[in-house]
């Protein structure tokens, strides 16, 4: 076994067997902390196949920013989180089935496939390109994640913020004022 | 190592995140199976990429772009399980159930 093998191995198992605590753990705060270890050996992976951008826009992203948000719901919402109970709904078993036979299916499927792989090497200046090509090749999707970026912050703030209570607070106030 | 190496770890983290998105009962661990889901698909588009186009940007410009939809999709998602939870005190997805028939 060679040493990209092994590491390959090693991240994958690391990934994998996360992934699947993060599913299955009762406690949804361990949950989260799996899904960082999980998504940090994805990370690991795009380093394995030179993706060196990928991996630390990767780490940036989901686990700077996506698993803290994450984490931030669970605790908000932590009334309800009942490591005691189960996490589990009615049809888990029917899930379990349609997950399974779909990775049977795949693991039957994909050694089988003959590609035409290259052996070339990723071009040094990679990041470079990738960062040439978002503004010219690619400049319409760019700006259109941008906007998709603007309207999701806009849209959370505009879904999360406490609207009805502001509004009773605002009331109540009012009418202490006039009293 | 070949391709189909990472095509079935790719695989297997999917398929485990579709059991996460259908057992869960809580909300707030759907979307992190939903997570899963989108990170063995970027998986699949960086090793594709490596083992096929080395040479060209495409396969890193599309994974790019998943991370981008993946943020705002968690984002957008975890404000509306908080508002749920503000509105109804629950976020069990089998109790949210205005909208069903």
């Amino acid at each position: 076994m060679t040493v990209p093998q092994f590491f390959f191995i090693l991240f994958a198992l690391i990934t994998l067997l996360s992934g699947l605590r993060c599913v299955t753990t009762r406690n949804l705060f361990h949950a989260a902390l799996y899904l960082v270890i999980s998504l940090f050996g994805v990370a690991a992976l795009f380093a394995i196949l030179e993706a060196g951008f990928l991996a630390l826009a990767q780490l940036i992203v989901y686990v700077g920013a996506i698993a803290i948000l994450i984490i931030f719901a669970v605790m908000l919402t932590r009334g309800i989180v009942q490591p005691s109970g189960t996490q589990l709904n009615s049809q888990a078993g029917l899930a379990a089935v349609v997950s399974g036979a779909l990775l049977f299916i795949l693991l039957r499927v994909l050694p089988g496939f003959n590609y035409p792989a290259t052996e070339a090497a990723v071009p040094a200046d990679l990041t470079t390109r990738l960062g040439q090509s978002l503004v010219n090749e690619f400049v319409l999707p760019f700006e259109v994640a941008s906007v998709l970026l603007l309207a999701a912050l806009v849209g959370a703030i505009y879904i999360a913020r406490e609207r009805a209570r502001v509004r009773e607070q605002a009331r109540e106030q009012k009418t202490a004022g006039e009293d | 190592m070949p391709l189909s190496w990472y095509l079935i770890v790719a695989a297997a983290l999917f398929c485990i995140g579709i059991y996460g998105v259908l057992a869960r009962r809580n909300s707030v661990g759907i979307l992190m199976g939903v997570e899963l889901m989108l990170n063995a698909v970027n998986i699949n588009l960086v090793a594709f990429w490596r083992y096929l186009s080395p040479d060209s940007t495409t396969g890193q410009v599309f994974a790019l772009f998943v991370l981008v939809v993946a943020a705002a999709e968690a984002v957008v998602g975890l404000a509306l399980i908080i508002s749920v939870y503000r509105d109804r005190r629950s976020i069990d997805a089998e109790k949210i159930d205005l909208l069903r028939w």
